[in-house]
C-alpha cells in the first residue's frame, strides 16, 4: 500500500518516538561522560531537599495540618514537586532553552529543515540527564511520606499515580513549549525559565491552600495542580474519579493548544537569512 | 609653606593637594556611577517586557510563603507567633521591593566573564570592576521599582496588608534598602570569584543560597526559627539584606533595634568589601597565570 503523503510531510508517530529514544539515549550517553557533574548535582538536589525539609519543619512547629494535608502528606507533596521538577529540568528544559536561544540567533533554520515534524525535533534535542537527581530523591521522600502516613495506597492508587504523572509531564511540557513560543513575539525571553521556576514553587504545597483566584490560576493557566498536587491526591486518599477525567481533558486541550501556538508563532519566524 | 599653586612637581604631595586629588577622584567616581546608571535604566526600559516576566516569576516566591503562613495563623485562631494574616501580608509585601532592590550581579554570572574573556577586558579599566557592577545595577532599580509598584498595588488589594510604620522607620527602611543593596552585591561577587580557582561551583553558590533562604528572613520572618537558627542568623550576613530591611518598616521594632541593625549593615559592608578585595587581588593573579 502506498502512501498518498510524502513521509517528511505527514510523520508517522512511532517514528517521531522513535526519534525522541534517540535523542535522548545520545544525549544521556553524552552526559553520561562526566560523572563528577552527578555527584555534584546530587550534592546540589541534597542541599535543596535540605532546606525544603529544613521548611516542612517550621512549618509543622508552629502547627500540626496544613489545609487538611498532615506532615507525611506533604512530604508526599513535596516529593511529587521534587520527582516533575527532576523531569522538567531533564528533559523538558533543555531543549526549550534552545530553542528560545535558536529563534532568538535565528539558528532555529537548522531543525526547521529537517525532514521530520520540527516540533517533535525542537522538543527532544537537549537532555540534562543528571538533573534527574532531583526526581530520585524526590520518589524517596514520596515513599517516606507513604509509609508515615495513616492511608492505605491501593493498587489503583499507583496506577492512577503513574498516569497522573504521565499526563502531567505532558502538561508541563505544553506550557513550557507555549511560553518558548512566545519568544517568537517577543524575542528577549532569556527570564522564561525564571519566570516557569517561580511559578513552578507555587506547586510545592496542595493548591487547595491558595485563595480562588491563585487555585484557579495554578491549575488552569500554569497546570500545576494537575501535575502535583493531583497524583498526591491519588496517593493520599482523596483522589476523585473525575480528576483523572479532568486531567486527561486538560492534557488533550493542552497538546492541541500548544500546537496551535507553536504553528502560529513559526509562521512568524523570519530565519536568519530575511 | 608655599602650597597654593596647583598640582605640579613636589608641592603636588602636600595636604591641600592631596585633598584636591581626592576631590577630582570623587568627583569623576561619581560621573562615573551617574552614567553607568543611566545607561543602565535606558538599557533596562527596552526590556520591559523581560523584566515583568522575571518579577513575576520572584513574586510568586513569597506568594507561597504568605499564603501557607496565612493559613497557619488562622488554623491556630488568628495568630502565629506575634504574626497576623495582616501582619504576615506586610512582612512579605515589603519582602517582595527587598528582594527587588538585593537582587545583585549573580555568581554565576562569574563562569560566563571568566569563559568570554570579558573579565579581560574589565581588569583593564582604571577603576575597580566592582564599581561598574554596583552603578549598573542601582540604576536598574529605578525601573525595577516603577515595574514593582502596580504589583505592589495588586497584592496590598488581594492580601489586605496591615502596616504602619513611623517617619524614622520609613527612613531607616530606605536606608537599610541600600545597606542591604551593598552588603549582598559585594558577598555575591565574593561568591563569583570563587570561580576564578574552580569551575565547579554551583553546588558551593546552592549551599550558600540555602543558608541565606534559612537564615535571613526570606523564607519566613527569623522570630518563628527556632532558637538555635536564630542565634545562628545573628552572626552571619544574611540577615541583614532580607530580615531587617523588611522589619524596620513593618515592625514591631525598637529605636535601639534599628540603629543596632543599621550598624551591623555598616559592619558586614565593610567585611564585604575587605573581602571582595583581599579575594579579587589573588583572584586576578590566579586569572592572569591561567591566561598568560
Amino acid at each position: 500500500m502506498t502512501r498518498p503523503s510524502p513521509g517528511w510531510r505527514d510523520p508517522d508517530r512511532a517514528g517521531s518516538l522513535r526519534l525522541a529514544a534517540l535523542f535522548f539515549r545520545v544525549g544521556a550517553q553524552n552526559e553520561l561522560q562526566y560523572r563528577l557533574n552527578f555527584v555534584v548535582q546530587l550534592l546540589q538536589s541534597i542541599l535543596g531537599v535540605a532546606a525544603g525539609l529544613v521548611g516542612l519543619a517550621v512549618v509543622f512547629a508552629h502547627t500540626n495540618n496544613l489545609g487538611g494535608w498532615s506532615r507525611p502528606q506533604l512530604l508526599v507533596v513535596m516529593g511529587i514537586f521534587l520527582m516533575m521538577n527532576g523531569i522538567t529540568q531533564a528533559f523538558i528544559q533543555p531543549s526549550m532553552n534552545l530553542l528560545i536561544a535558536d529563534i532568538q540567533k535565528g539558528t532555529l533554520d537548522f531543525p526547521l529543515t529537517k525532514p521530520v515534524d520540527a516540533q517533535v525535533l525542537v522538543s527532544v534535542r537537549s537532555v540534562d540527564i543528571w538533573q534527574a537527581a532531583d526526581s530520585l530523591i524526590g520518589l524517596i521522600i514520596v515513599i517516606v511520606g507513604l509509609v508515615q502516613q495513616d492511608v492505605a495506597v491501593h493498587l489503583v492508587d499507583i496506577v492512577s499515580f503513574v498516569l497522573l504523572m504521565l499526563m502531567g509531564t505532558v502538561t508541563i511540557y505544553c506550557f513550557w513549549l507555549m511560553l518558548a513560543s512566545t519568544a517568537f513575539w517577543l524575542i528577549k525571553t532569556d527570564e522564561m525559565q525564571e519566570l516557569f521556576q517561580g511559578l513552578y514553587r507555587t506547586g510545592q504545597y496542595p493548591v487547595g491552600i491558595y485563595p480562588g483566584w491563585l487555585r484557579y490560576g495554578i491549575t488552569f493557566v500554569v497546570p500545576l495542580a494537575f501535575a502535583i498536587t493531583v497524583p498526591a491526591e491519588a496517593l493520599t486518599g482523596r483522589l476523585e474519579h473525575l480528576a483523572l477525567v479532568g486531567a486527561a481533558g486538560l492534557t488533550l486541550a493542552l497538546l492541541v493548544i500548544s500546537r496551535l501556538l507553536w504553528r502560529k508563532g513559526l509562521q512568524r519566524y523570519g530565519g536568519a537569512s530575511s | 609653606m608655599i602650597t597654593a599653586e596647583p598640582a605640579s612637581g613636589p608641592i603636588a604631595e602636600t595636604e591641600p593637594g592631596r585633598f584636591r586629588e581626592f576631590r577630582t577622584n570623587a568627583l569623576w567616581l561619581w560621573r562615573y556611577y551617574t552614567q553607568f546608571m543611566r545607561l543602565a535604566i535606558i538599557t533596562q526600559f527596552q526590556y520591559r517586557a523581560a523584566n515583568y516576566f522575571y518579577m513575576i516569576g520572584m513574586i510568586a516566591e513569597p506568594v507561597v510563603y504568605l499564603v501557607v503562613w496565612s493559613t497557619i495563623a488562622r488554623t491556630n485562631g488568628g495568630s502565629v507567633g506575634g504574626f497576623t494574616p495582616g501582619t504576615f501580608a506586610a512582612y512579605y509585601i515589603v519582602w517582595t521591593l527587598v528582594r527587588n532592590i538585593n537582587i545583585v550581579f549573580t555568581p554565576f554570572g562569574w563562569e560566563q566573564r571568566i569563559k568570554d574573556g570579558e573579565l579581560s577586558g574589565l581588569l583593564l579599566q582604571p577603576i575597580h570592576p566592582i564599581h561598574r557592577d554596583l552603578a549598573f545595577f542601582a540604576g536598574w532599580k529605578v525601573i525595577v521599582i516603577i515595574l514593582w509598584l502596580p504589583i505592589a498595588a495588586a497584592l496590598t488589594l488581594i492580601f489586605h496588608p496591615s502596616l504602619s510604620p513611623t517617619v524614622w522607620q520609613c527612613v531607616v527602611f530606605f536606608l537599610a534598602l541600600w545597606g542591604a543593596y551593598l552588603i549582598r552585591s559585594m558577598f555575591l561577587w565574593a561568591l563569583g570569584l570563587i570561580s576564578l580557582w574552580t569551575t565547579r561551583v554551583s553546588a558551593i553558590f546552592q549551599a550558600y543560597f540555602m543558608a541565606e533562604l534559612l537564615l535571613s528572613g526570606r523564607l519566613v520572618p527569623l522570630t518563628l526559627m527556632p532558637k538555635w537558627a536564630r542565634s545562628l542568623a545573628g552572626v552571619l550576613p544574611f540577615q541583614s539584606t532580607f530580615g531587617f530591611p523588611i522589619t524596620a518598616l513593618t515592625g514591631p521594632i525598637t529605636d535601639a533595634q534599628l540603629w543596632h541593625g543599621l550598624l551591623t549593615q555598616l559592619w558586614w559592608i565593610v567585611v564585604g568589601g575587605l573581602i571582595v578585595k583581599l579575594m579579587w587581588r589573588r583572584g586576578i593573579r590566579r586569572f592572569a597565570s591561567v591566561g598568560g
